[in-house]
């Protein structure tokens, strides 16, 4: 016989070991399998990632077409056709211009990088002349040295110019005019002056309320038409002034948002120190307005770079141009070389946006450090 | 007084007072922008008159003299260029609305997938923006169209999805439902038994609030939903056909075909506009304070109803606002089409129209000013949507 033990709480014993929460099956069991819903999602995207991933990688590059130089070589192949963007690279890079002169291009291509580098990386100095510099001196020394007739340079006329450098053209010249424009027309919005804020209002609105497409068909048939007989602008420069008008108006929008984020306290500061409209928006209200919108800004250049592409309807062969024009030559037809096209293309497209992404986030958390206390 | 004197005294120049100041700037901006309008009037006269262009809309009664893949309203080569520019709006709208429902559905999936606690589902729902958000829309479309669309088989080899559907290199061919006389009465059967069972739920809820009661009212509900239709479909006899779409020669016949433009169009812009509209959503749903979901669980609501009731309409009104001028957007974005071939009202009107009359000036305004109606329309929409809801708020 024994005594009977008085025994400890029975759930001390009998509860159920917790879920281990560390290591890899922890995390394996806390982030894709902690219930049977997530079990059947996980496994899902899984099965769904087996059967899109692979294919897509042996298309592009297993079962891809590496060497040759014609269409020939693509067309017993069912990969994508590389020969198609290496034989075509200078003209994806520089589109038509001229051979002799493309050492310009490449001038203005390694200004441009150093500039934008000099700018992202924190810990160099000067930000503000280099970025001075970038927004004046670099598009006189672009243009000079890109269209030449100065300084002995053979002139190459735009209708040459074509690829990565017409893309990066246009949104360079996007970018850098639609700032100003955009600035003076979010102040005429919100000027106390009847006429400027209507006329800002329509502005705005106007070149909002359309499709970009709209706007680069009136730069190609109906502004020739605004001008007198004599005067004949240059193709290019027309859908030049439609882009900049029209990137100006969304710029303003962006900048609005900021003028109106500012307290007004601030206004009310600046009158307080005796300074007029103009000293006051220059030196209070703009610098702090632009610098709460700067992530903002740097988005709005991402959709304004691609929407550069739209360029190639009017008959210019930018990036995307060049690529349509490649895959629908004779020479290169054929399924796989546009869709190597468009490949190339794409990731070309992608690296540029998505780096502006990142940039724009960081600039987000870098100012809102200031905030966070 | 003696500050009146002083200032009286002092005469201040024009230019130095504030008040003269802004009427002489008005009147000066407005005094350029006549005489630039001025300037570019005259141009355009001298330059129509050299090139014997007749100005004006007449240009609109002229015989089309051209075919339109896709019509949506009557039109034939005799139609004038009037009918062919609604027929252009038509195309635009539907292809407009159809992206718009496609784009909300899987922008909706992949911005709470973005949230998920699933790292595999919230990763690819990352992947998935990040890739379609940094690539022209212009670029996904060609991709679309001529490397996926074009790339498919012939009408005798389409791939087949039971025997009623079809996709080949001509499009997509699906069953068509057509009416018979009488079909209007089934039509009438369906939307009177949804507005009775909606009845019928209003009800309950104001039985409820008044008594604490709900009357259960569901099987009515799906009795006027399903029944009534179905006893008016059973006492007219039917009057539906089914048209199937059948492989006859080279090409199918019957049923409804999907154009490939229209398919390629919808398919780019409702995978490219679906992953602005998931970011819109993830900012609206973490918008919500973290203390609103806590508080609905203290107060014992269950998931769904914290969700439906605490989570969701305060979310929607941080999601509404954005979402609307991202359906605008895609309106905007639909006049890409042009680029493939579909024929929607840029690539109608101000494409083919516009090269055959050359009436540049009143083809592009006429398009210009039904985007921005179409944009106007929405955005007064929208500020009588933030009214309502800014009068919520005060109350």
């Amino acid at each position: 016989m024994t005594p009977p033990v008085t025994a400890a709480p029975p759930t001390a014993f009998h509860r159920k070991r917790p879920v281990k929460k560390i290591g890899v099956l922890g995390w394996l069991h806390a982030n894709l399998f902690s219930s049977l819903f997530n079990t059947v999602l996980t496994l899902l995207v899984l099965g769904l990632l087996v059967w899109a991933v692979p294919p897509i990688l042996d298309w592009a590059f297993i079962d891809a077409v590496w060497h040759g130089t014609t269409r020939e070589a693509c067309e017993t192949v069912g990969g994508a056709c590389w020969p198609f963007i290496f034989q075509r690279f200078g003209q994806i890079v520089y589109g038509f211009y001229d051979e002799a002169a493309r050492w310009r291009v490449d001038v203005v291509y390694v200004f441009g990088a150093v500039g934008l580098a000099w700018l992202m990386i924190p810990s160099l100095p000067r930000k503000g002349w280099v970025g001075a510099a970038l927004l004046t001196l670099y598009p006189l020394v672009s243009f000079v040295l890109l269209s030449g007739g100065w300084f002995g340079l053979p002139v190459v006329s735009t209708e040459k110019w074509g690829g990565l450098l017409l893309t990066l053209v246009v949104a360079a010249v996007g970018i850098v005019a639609s700032l100003p424009l955009g600035v003076l027309l979010a102040l005429g919005r919100r000027s106390t002056l009847p006429v400027v804020r209507i006329l800002s209002v329509v502005f705005i609105e106007v070149w909002r309320g359309v499709p970009m497409i709209t706007v680069l068909f009136m730069a190609s048939s109906m502004l020739p038409l605004f001008l007198p007989d004599g005067l004949e602008l240059d193709k290019l420069v027309r859908a030049l002034i439609a882009v900049a008008l029209f990137n100006a108006a969304y710029m303003a929008e962006v900048i609005r948002g900021g003028l109106q984020a500012l307290p007004r306290g601030q206004y009310e500061g600046a009158a307080a120190l005796g300074f007029g409209y103009w000293q006051s928006t220059a030196l209070i209200v703009l610098p702090q307005a632009l610098r709460t919108v700067l992530p903002d800004i740097v988005n709005n250049m991402i959709s304004m770079f691609k929407d550069t592409s739209l360029v190639s309807i009017i008959g210019f062969f930018d990036l995307l141009g060049v690529i349509q024009a490649g895959a629908t030559d004779v020479d290169w037809t054929g399924p796989n070389t546009a869709l190597t096209g468009y490949l190339f293309a794409g990731a070309l497209y992608w690296v540029f946006c998505f780096s502006m992404s990142r940039y724009s986030a960081s600039l987000e958390r870098q100012l809102s450090q200031g905030d966070r206390r | 007084m003696a500050i009146t004197v002083l200032q009286m005294s002092k005469h201040r120049a024009a230019w130095r007072d504030t008040h003269w100041r802004s009427i002489i700037l008005q009147a000066l901006v407005l005094l350029a922008l006549a005489v630039l309008a001025a300037w570019m009037i005259g141009n355009v006269t001298t330059a129509l008159s050299h090139r014997h262009v007749a100005s004006g809309f007449a240009f609109l009664d002229h015989t089309a003299g051209f075919g339109i893949a896709q019509t949506l309203i009557d039109y034939t080569e005799e139609s004038s260029y009037g009918r062919a520019m609604w027929v252009g709006l038509a195309n635009t709208v539907l292809v407009s609305v159809i992206s718009i429902v496609l784009s909300t559905v899987i922008g909706f999936i992949v911005g709470i997938g973005r949230l998920s606690s699933n790292w595999l589902v919230a990763k690819l729902c990352t992947a998935y923006v990040e890739l379609l958000r940094n690539m022209p829309l212009l670029l996904q479309l060609l991709f679309w169209y001529f490397g996926v669309l074009a790339a498919l088989p012939g009408p005798r080899e389409s791939l087949t999805l039971g025997s009623g559907i079809a996709l080949n290199n001509r499009g997509l061919f699906i069953p068509l439902l057509v009416q018979q006389s009488g079909s209007w009465l089934v039509w009438l059967g369906i939307f009177a038994g949804i507005a009775i069972a909606w009845g019928l739920y209003r009800w309950a809820g104001k039985r409820q609030h008044d008594t604490g009661h709900r009357p259960t009212v569901w099987w009515a509900m799906l009795l006027a939903i399903f029944a009534l239709p179905a006893a008016v479909l059973y006492a007219t006899g039917v009057p539906f056909t089914v048209s199937w779409p059948e492989l006859t020669g080279f090409n199918y016949s019957g049923g409804l075909q999907v154009i490939p433009e229209l398919a390629g169009l919808t398919l780019a812009l409702s995978i490219y506009t679906a992953a602005y509209i998931a970011e819109i959503v993830r900012a609206g749903l973490l918008s919500v304070a973290r203390g609103q979901h806590e508080a609905a669980q203290a107060l014992g609501l269950r998931h769904t109803h914290s969700l439906r009731l605490v989570l969701v309409p305060q979310a929607l009104r941080v999601i509404i606002p954005p979402l609307a001028s991202e359906y605008l957007s895609l309106t905007k974005n639909s006049s890409l089409a042009i680029v493939i071939g579909y024929p929607d009202l840029v690539s109608v009107f101000a494409g083919t129209v516009l090269n055959q009359t050359g009436q540049a000036i009143e083809i592009l305004s006429m398009v210009m000013a039904i985007y921005l109606t179409l944009s106007l329309i929405v955005s007064l929409l929208m500020n009588l949507y933030n009214r309502a809801h800014a009068g919520q708020d005060a109350r």
